[in-house]
């Protein structure tokens, strides 16, 4: 019996370590790569979910396939922000103070925007394959967390392939690393941002709908998502996408783990705790050089 | 060398020194010895890594191998501003002012933090005001020892980096470009001004790319090309070394 | 000026504000004016952190939560004294159990600093921003240790019933009042001589440059622990006192991002430079919640603040006092 509450312990871990992939995706992006501490990241993944809950609600539209048909939308909003940004905080230099706080504000709006206006009732979607579940043996697979799952990875796969084989991905890469050599080449290193970034508040539209999919929202569920994508990110190594896959699933097999055997009340301690381990004895990560 | 310098224990001793950066290694086993009192030109390439070499004697960077001598004592454990309280003081190639302080106020930081942490009584008030006013008198900024640094134009900065890393009282100072930009005239008044800080016996370093700076202020040259060192010795013929010569050419 | 003449006027503009209340004789006074109190001791900590050596803390509600919780332990154990001790320490205990409140304050100081120098010697060494995504984890990290702790209350919550009457000050939101005034004093009189002494410049050049600051001699990280130490102990005294103020405490009051929000939008709309700003900022601030907590919802208000943070920190990056000392600069200057 031990035995079998372990393995599906490890297996609903790596289910959800699938969706946390989707949810740092942007973080590693923007904090990882570009330098830009976005702590309002889980803020908009609820705006995701959110979306996706009224689309859903009125016209029964999968979420996934809501939050793809949003992706132009997110990626906007993530143009106006890095401009917002740039304009305010980057050009100046220096003062990473003001733009940490900035990002707080826009955090803390969205969440109490979405209070305003949904209340603070938990709100769900209405999916069929929700409720139903794969089993191979002992082994339980519930759908609910199968799809975001597959679909995060797949997603995750796709940023990998974009930052290493596109221009376009290449030169983000570049920028994280030597922002001169972007100018040598004749790339305007804040365009190269400006769509990182966009791509990176991009991702938390389908994250969103994950999130949803998974459990009931909130408007204050991101909070207790801030800490754990930056651990991910940190405990991955910055600006490491593969690293930040691995170290998703490892959260997630360590807080499920955790929540089964502990009890569940304990689980948002594990990534928090792993963080503050990952920041005191290798900052540069475990995959980091 | 004189036979006088190679008596005395070196006021610097480096050995193989190595740093990378990722995969890339800026610096490569580098061994230098300077005795006390000398003026020492340390040549380079773009990229050679001099300012790696000053951030690592200084402890702004951690070197990966090698040892850091300073006064007879190992260095290596501390961090940077132990370092400048023991005597090492540099100046930034990219001036890094503090912002938010006046001229005068950035100067009077080492005095606070590094002359007061060395001697007893402190420094009063009256005499902090005094020392900043004759540092700044040094590099010609008195003038604009109540402006704010946002108002000082990239050579004044320069200066004021100078004056800066002079405040600490230092046994050895190095100045990593601190001429870049500046006028014929200005390149002469520092020079001659590090000249008169080494007669009162301060130890200099002085990275810098203008020649005719070099040329005459150094007493000993050192050249770095790709991290490694691949001349060391008087001045005149250093810049005849075919090695040199041709590093300057190949670039 | 010179601090005793600081600390005067203070206590002066302290008396005459308790003296108008209570002459007012409103309770509902106190019970705002406390809360506006506490945000000027948050944002007046934060602000010696954040403003002045430039590392921002996202865990307020976190430190606060230490203060709150030094007090509901301190209030527990009172409680059960009989329970807890053995037979013959009971004596001796019962002389020191229950605590007063003053004294719960300043252990709550004593261990939020602790804790404020555990959480700075991990990751002070580190980037700022490192350091300020570990005061978010830490929040987390407590509110699940106490959430699991049933001693202090765990997810329940826990009831903390303060007298009804004190002496010499009658109702106890009275005395709670006067304390916090205290509080106030304390920390306006820390920061202004932070601000004025070596310790100050060694702080603004850490704001400024961390590697020049090295290479002038600073020796930075002991500047930063000092800071989070002494900003966290303020914080945690500032949320000793609330489990009295709100009779039940529970995680999710305590540890309330609000407080987090609210730390760090007053200093940076009143002006972080010096310690002026953060008492503009909580004063302005903290009334108009008040405020706006009666005649909108707490929802808008909270709207409000997030708002007219990020309002601030693009248009007026040195806050309010900033705008002031500009316009003065300027008419000066015709
Ligand atoms: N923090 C860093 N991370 C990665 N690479 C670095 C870093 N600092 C320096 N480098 C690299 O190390 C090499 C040596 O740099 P360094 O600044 O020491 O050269 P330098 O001799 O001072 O050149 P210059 O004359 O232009 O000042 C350069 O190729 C530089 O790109
Ligand atoms: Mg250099």
């Amino acid at each position: 019996m031990e035995f079998d509450l372990l393995i599906n312990a490890i297996i609903a871990g790596l289910m959800l370590g699938g969706f946390y992939a989707a949810v740092t995706a942007g973080i590693s992006i923007s904090f990882g790569m570009l330098d830009i501490v976005n702590i309002a990241h889980p803020g908009f993944i609820i705006l995701g979910s959110y979306i996706a809950y009224i689309v859903n609600v009125h016209f029964g539209v999968d979420p996934i396939l809501i939050a793809i048909v949003a992706l132009p939308a997110f990626y906007a909003l993530g143009s106006i922000i890095y401009q917002v940004y740039y304009q305010s905080f980057e050009k100046h230099g220096q003062d990473s103070l003001r733009g940490l706080a900035f990002f707080f504000g826009l955090l803390f709006v969205t969440e109490v925007a979405l209070n305003l206006v949904f209340g603070v009732d938990y709100r769900t979607v209405e999916v069929p394959y929700i409720g139903g579940s794969l089993s191979i043996g002992a082994m339980e697979f519930p759908v609910r967390m199968l799809v975001p799952c597959l679909v995060s990875v797949a997603m995750f796969g796709g940023l990998i392939l974009f930052m290493s084989r596109t221009f376009i991905g290449r030169a983000v890469m570049a920028v994280s690393q030597d922002p001169q050599a972007l100018q040598l080449m004749a790339v305007d290193p804040i365009r190269i941002k400006r769509i990182a970034f966009s791509i990176s508040i991009a991702t938390a539209s389908m994250a969103g709908a994950f999130l949803i999919t998974i459990q009931p929202v909130i408007p204050s569920s991101g909070r207790e998502y801030i800490g754990r994508v930056f651990a991910i990110c940190v405990l991955g190594g910055l600006g490491s996408l593969p690293g930040t896959l691995i170290a998703a699933f490892m959260i997630g097999v360590i807080e499920s783990i955790t929540s089964t055997f502990y009890g569940p009340s304990w689980a948002p301690a594990v990534s928090f705790g792993l963080l503050l381990l990952t920041l005191a004895v290798r900052p540069s990560g475990l995959f980091g050089r | 060398m004189t036979d006088a310098a190679t008596m005395t224990e070196p006021l610097l001793h480096i050995e193989q020194l190595g740093k990378r950066f990722g995969g890339f290694i800026a610096l490569d086993g580098v061994d230098l010895s300077v005795p006390k009192g000398q003026r020492l030109g340390l040549i380079g390439p773009n990229g050679s890594g001099k300012s790696t070499l000053v951030n690592c004697i200084c402890g702004t960077l951690q070197n990966e191998t090698g040892s850091v001598t300073f006064d007879g004592i190992k260095v290596d454990g501390m961090v940077a501003h132990q370092r400048t309280r023991q005597g090492l003081a540099r100046s930034f190639q990219l001036p890094r002012p503090f912002r938010s302080m006046t001229v005068a106020e950035n100067v009077r930081v080492p005095l606070l933090y590094t002359v007061n942490a060395r001697s007893h009584p402190h420094l009063s008030e009256s005499e902090l005001d005094d020392r900043c006013m004759e540092l700044l008198k040094l590099v010609t900024l008195d003038a604009k020892a109540a402006k704010y640094t946002t108002d000082l134009t990239q050579v004044e900065m320069r200066k004021l980096e100078l004056a800066r890393a002079m405040a600490a009282e230092p046994k050895l100072l190095i100045a990593d470009e601190s001429m870049a930009g500046l006028s014929h005239s200005e390149v002469e008044d520092i020079v001659a001004l590090l000249i008169r800080m080494n007669e009162r016996g301060v130890t200099i370093i002085m990275i810098e790319h203008i020649m005719r700076a070099v040329m005459t202020f150094s007493q000993r040259l050192v050249v770095l090309v790709s991290g490694k060192k691949i001349a060391d010795g008087d001045p005149q013929d250093v810049i005849q070394n075919k090695e040199v010569v041709g590093a300057y050419l190949g670039q | 000026m010179r601090t005793p003449a600081f600390i005067l006027i203070l206590t002066a503009v302290a008396a005459a504000l308790y003296f108008a209340f209570s002459y007012v004789g409103n309770d509902y006074l106190f019970f705002a004016g406390y809360t506006v109190l506490q945000y000027i001791v948050l944002a007046t900590a934060w602000n010696i952190l954040g403003g002045y050596c430039g590392y921002v803390n996202f865990g307020s509600a976190g430190f606060f939560a230490i203060g709150v919780y030094t007090t509901v332990f301190l209030y527990t154990v009172g409680q059960q004294i009989e329970d807890l001790v053995p037979e013959f320490m009971l004596a001796p205990m019962q002389l020191i159990f229950p605590l007063p409140l003053p004294v719960m304050i300043m252990v709550a100081g004593v261990v939020a600093g602790f804790i404020g120098l555990g959480m700075g010697y991990l990751t002070l060494r580190l980037r700022g921003v490192f350091f300020a995504i570990a005061t978010l984890a830490l929040t987390v990290v407590l509110e699940t240790f106490i959430v699991n702790w049933s001693f202090v209350g765990g997810s329940r919550g826990a009831y903390v019933i303060p007298p009804n009457e004190v002496p010499i000050f009658g109702h106890f939101i009275n005395f709670l009042f006067v304390l916090m005034l205290v509080l106030v004093i304390l920390a306006l009189t820390t920061a202004r001589l932070i601000e004025r002494s070596k310790l100050g410049v060694g702080f603004a050049t850490i704001r400024d440059d961390e590697l020049a600051a090295e290479a002038s001699g600073v020796p930075t990280l002991r500047l930063k622990l000092v800071a989070t130490v002494v900003s966290g102990a303020l914080m945690g005294m500032a949320g000793a006192p609330f489990p009295f103020y709100i009779g039940y405490v529970e995680p999710a009051s305590a540890f309330n991002l609000s407080y987090a929000v609210n730390s760090i939008a007053m200093p940076m709309i009143g002006g972080t430079t010096s310690w002026i700003g953060p008492l503009v900022g909580a004063l302005l601030l903290g009334t108009l919640q008040q405020v706006a907590t009666v005649t909108i919802s707490s929802a808008v208000n909270l709207l409000i603040v997030g708002l007219l943070l990020i309002f601030f920190v693009i248009i007026a990056p040195r806050g309010i006092v900033g705008l002031v000392q500009d316009q003065l600069r300027k008419r000066s200057k015709t």
